[in-house]
């Protein structure tokens, strides 16, 4: 199971941070400080996998990818495989690209419902139910459209709705 | 509309990165704007306040808690939009306690009815991650007929929220398992995929419960291709194999099968980590999986070199010959940059019985473990260790293992936690009696810097050990023959503490004739015992050759025979103005006192008195102690007088520090005094140039040997001093290295903010503790080799 995705920017900023299992903010918080402490220690070149029982309880593991200013961070539990969860980091990642073209940290802070999207897309409940890009990029499109739809329906003309920046 | 000027989202995240007034009072800023909008009865404003919140809550901590109606308000909206904001605030802030949590019971059935499938999809997720014991039981029903939509969108997603329906309420598995077996034989991969994800979580809870279902995953297990299937079919296994052994053999083909047919490392992982936690009785398999794993740790990615250590170290307590097999990638692991792999191979290493392994292997590689053990368990004053108990039993047992040759190492860490760590006390004094008890130990050459380390800690910490008597027998053994003098010397001193510790709480106990204070209990007739076998011990010694061990047993026997006067006195009188006493009691003070370890900087932290000046030229000094001195500029031999050996060995000491620190001489220091020192010394005077074409290119601090040998006798600035001042090399008994922050007790460590790997390790060494019980007992029973 997946406990918590999370990306950082290099600074400790988190862009994204969902937790699979409840927990308080202030724990959440708490938590992402913890992860973006051991990760900025890390030196490049080393092996992208962290034991980190002491945040998150026995049996956690934690993967973790540095793409340019960006940690992308999946925490999971002994019932996912290490390689596999490196390999889903890789998807994720493709699928942004898919969904920006040539994402960018910027794209990930300014839509972050999109990302919201996507990511319940792949991983539901702790779980991963998609791994092909194309079909959370159907999917994704699909909501949006949605999305776009119910937006509009409001007595607004269109032009300024425009302008409210519906993105 | 009233929301028309409302800033939604991107326009709170904009003003966010523009602001200047100060991330907290922008953020409180906003939250006075939503408390505001969201009461609005317009949903679309509350939705855009709830989104705001949504958003500040997860990347900001702001605490969203209050909003839980609203919440429930916007979700009940029909757009979409405003659904899935509501959905998304539910999900991320509701838990057990929310009181308004029932409130969406029937919003949540209309929405998983619904038919938009992304409405579906909506409450699917909502349920997963929120479910309650009542959500789950009042919406099974719709969740089993999700399991069987005709839309492989619904069916993934349900499948996904079955696991969390089945914990909250158990009795959901009489309704919708059947449904999820059926899911099995689907031909969709995303749904076999999700299906056997949740069976995966399913065995690990309770694999009997899914062992009926073994045929089917055995059937997926040869025909999928699809390798997260083929992953969570390998976990199932792995467990179900646990309780039924029988499906080991069944399984071991075909997974030897993919190891040796597929190209994705993730599936060989799954396989090798499969057969070794579960398979280890097949030969073949175990046979196949260990050369994969060899195949890992020679990868130049870390990763892979990090994963293969941590499947041999689950393989190893069966399997020795695997470590053995790779015993090179394991050392050369121990070195690795990377901090991960390091600390696995070490954390292999302790898991086993290090003992088995090095009666196996050869003495160069024992050793190369122990030092490597050593030194990374040292750094940092004991960093990564948690449990001092286990770290000292492991000690003693370094000590055991044939052909060990760190003696020094492990002595010095001996006293070195013995000084630092409070705690471990108790059981520094039982490890070291375990050694000095065992006769064998005192025939072995290489082992004796650890005898005396043990029998140090012995004398000074006596006051934990359970029977001192025992301890005393230990050191005056007759094998302690074989030991060098000055080791014997330390024996003696130990016993000597011990003594007095003894004849403190006796003669501390006959005072307070209510019951001694002090753990161990001395009779009249146990404290004379004692004192006889010391006195038989110690007598021959005090006509030994070496003039320190007579001098210690001297002053044992010494002090022995005025006290047995008093002991016998005792017996009767009350008298605390007994001589034996007061001494007594004056000694055990002396060596309650408890010595620390001291800083390397030590004395750079003292301060110079005022009006102590190091620097200047003592040239005046010439006139002041003309008399006592020898004339400075004269070339006949420098006398070895002590006043002008620790004169013109101060002038050194500044020249040497003020020369070293650069190649041109500070103003302050005296260039005709260097000069005049090189005239006299030249071979032995350190050049200030590094590159000096006239040194040996040696780097270190001692003059070539050659030259040292005819000048040793006449220069009173012996080499051998002059390195103590530079390094202070510690002699045996070690009190004065280290860290000035004395770390007081591993349990006074503090380390909750930054999690390091080492902390893992600690971890590691806790569990490996299970597996060290062994090395406990045979430590214990003391005599073995």
């Amino acid at each position: 199971m997946i406990k918590a995705v999370m990306m950082m920017n290099t600074q400790g900023k988190p862009r994204l941070a969902k937790f699979y299992d409840f927990l308080p903010v202030e724990k959440q918080q708490e938590l992402i400080r913890g992860v973006f402490s051991v990760l900025s220690s890390r030196p490049e070149n080393v092996s992208n996998f962290l034991e980190i029982d002491s945040l998150f309880g026995p049996d956690s593991r934690l993967v973790y990818k540095h793409y340019a200013t960006l940690y992308f961070v999946l925490v999971f539990d002994g019932s996912e495989n290490e390689l596999a969860m490196l390999d889903l980091i890789q998807v994720l990642v493709e699928t942004l690209d898919k969904c920006f073209s040539n994402v960018c940290e910027l794209d990930i802070v300014f839509n972050y419902s999109k990302l919201h999207t996507v990511l319940d897309e792949i991983v539901f409940g702790g779980q991963v139910l998609e791994t092909r890009t194309d079909e959370v990029m159907k999917a994704v499109e699909e909501i949006s459209k949605l999305e776009a739809a119910s937006n509009s329906i409001s007595l607004v003309p269109k032009s300024v709705s425009g302008w409210r920046g519906g993105r | 509309m009233d929301n028309m000027f409302q800033r939604s989202l991107e326009d709170l995240i904009k003003g966010f990165r523009l602001q200047l007034l100060g991330e907290s009072s922008f953020i409180s800023r906003a939250l006075e704007e939503i408390r505001r909008e969201i009461k609005a009865t317009d949903l679309s404003t509350k939705s855009t306040a709830l989104h705001k919140l949504s958003y500040l809550a997860a990347i900001h901590g702001v605490d969203m808690s209050w909003a839980a109606f609203h919440a429930v308000e916007v979700v009940s909206s029909s757009r979409f939009h405003h659904k899935r904001i509501g959905y998304q605030a539910i999900t991320q802030s509701f838990h057990d306690q929310t009181s308004v949590l029932l409130l969406i019971t029937n919003q949540l059935r209309k929405d998983l009815n619904s038919v938009n499938e992304y409405e579906v999809s909506l409450g699917l997720e909502c349920l997963s991650r929120i479910g309650t014991h009542d959500l789950a039981r009042d919406l099974s029903p719709e969740v089993f007929t999700l399991l069987g939509s005709s839309k492989s969108f619904v069916r993934k997603k349900a499948t996904g929220v079955v696991l969390r329906v089945f914990d909250k309420y158990p009795d959901a598995v009489k309704v919708c398992f059947k449904r999820l077996v059926e899911n099995l034989e689907t031909s969709d991969p995303q749904i076999l995929s999700a299906v056997v994800g949740v069976f995966c979580e399913l065995a690990s809870k309770d694999p009997s419960s899914c062992l009926p279902l073994a045929p089917e995953f055995f059937k997926i297990l040869i025909e999928s291709r699809n390798n997260w299937v083929l992953i969570k079919v390998l976990k199932i296994f792995a467990k179900l194999a646990s309780v039924e052994p029988r499906l080991g053999k069944k399984v071991a083909e075909p997974i030897c099968e993919h190891m040796k047919r597929t190209v994705a490392k993730s599936l060989v992982f799954e396989c090798v980590r499969t057969v070794v936690s579960s398979l280890s009785d097949h030969e073949a398999a175990v046979k196949l999986a260990v050369a994969k794993i060899g195949e890992f740790l020679v990868e130049d990615d870390p990763n892979l070199k990090y994963l293969g250590l941590h499947a041999l170290s689950i393989a190893a307590p069966k399997h020795l010959w695997a470590v053995l097999e790779n015993k090179e990638a394991v050392v050369k692991a121990l070195s690795d940059e990377d901090p991960n792999v390091k600390l696995e191979a070490l954390h292999l290493l302790m898991a086993m019985d290090s003992y088995e392994l090095c009666a196996k292997s050869d003495p160069l590689f024992c050793n190369e473990i122990i030092i490597s053990v050593l030194s990374v368990c040292s750094r940092n004053a004991y960093e990564i260790i948690v449990d001092f108990n286990w770290y000292v039993s492991l000690l003693g047992e370094m000590t055991r293992i044939p052909n060990c040759q760190r003696g020094e190492e492990i002595e010095h860490q001996l006293i070195d936690i013995g000084m630092r760590v409070g705690d471990a006390r108790p059981q520094l004094v039982r490890v070291s009696w375990a050694l000095l008890i065992d006769p064998a130990m005192l025939g072995n050459l290489f082992l004796h810097p650890i005898l005396s380390a043990a029998s140090w800690v012995s004398g000074e910490y006596v006051e934990f050990a359970k029977n001192p008597y025992e301890l005393v027998e230990a050191l005056v053994q007759p094998r302690t023959d074989l030991l060098p003098p000055y080791i014997r010397a330390i024996y003696i001193h130990s016993v000597f503490k011990v003594l007095v510790f003894c004849l403190g709480s006796y003669f501390s106990a006959q005072e307070s004739s209510s019951g001694s204070s002090s753990t161990v209990a001395f009779t009249y007739e146990s404290i004379l015992n004692l004192v006889n076998v010391i006195e038989i011990g110690v007598w021959p010694l005090s006509g030994a050759y070496d003039v320190e061990v007579q001098e210690r047993a001297k002053n044992v026997l010494g002090f022995i025979g005025m006290a047995k006067q008093d002991i016998a006195k005792k017996v009767n009188l009350q008298d605390n103005e007994a001589e034996a006493c007061r001494v007594t009691a004056f000694m055990e003070d002396v060596f309650s006192e408890e010595l620390g370890p001291i800083s390397a900087n030590a004395q750079e932290k003292v301060f110079v008195p005022d009006g102590l000046e190091l620097e200047e030229n003592l040239g005046d000094l010439e006139e002041i102690c003309g008399k006592f001195l020898k004339p400075v500029e004269s070339d006949s031999v420098p006398c070895a007088d002590k006043i002008s050996f620790s004169v013109s060995n101060l002038r050194i000491r500044d020249q040497q520090e003020a020369s070293s620190s650069s190649t041109s001489l500070p103003p302050k220091a005296s260039s005709s005094l260097l000069a005049e020192h090189r005239k006299r010394h030249g071979m032995y005077y350190l050049t200030s140039e590094k590159n000096d074409p006239d040194s040996n290119g040696t780097p270190n601090d001692y003059p070539p040997a050659n030259d040292l040998a005819s000048e040793i006798l006449l220069d009173p600035l012996d080499p051998k001093r002059k390195a103590k001042h530079r390094k202070s090399r510690p002699v045996v008994v070690k009190l004065d290295e280290g860290d000035e922050s004395r770390i007081i007790t591993s349990q006074a460590k503090t380390k909750q903010e930054s999690v390091t790997d080492d902390e893992s390790l600690s971890r590691a060494i806790q569990s490996a503790l299970l597996v060290n019980k062994k090395g406990k007992e045979r430590e214990a029973k003391g005599i073995q080799i």
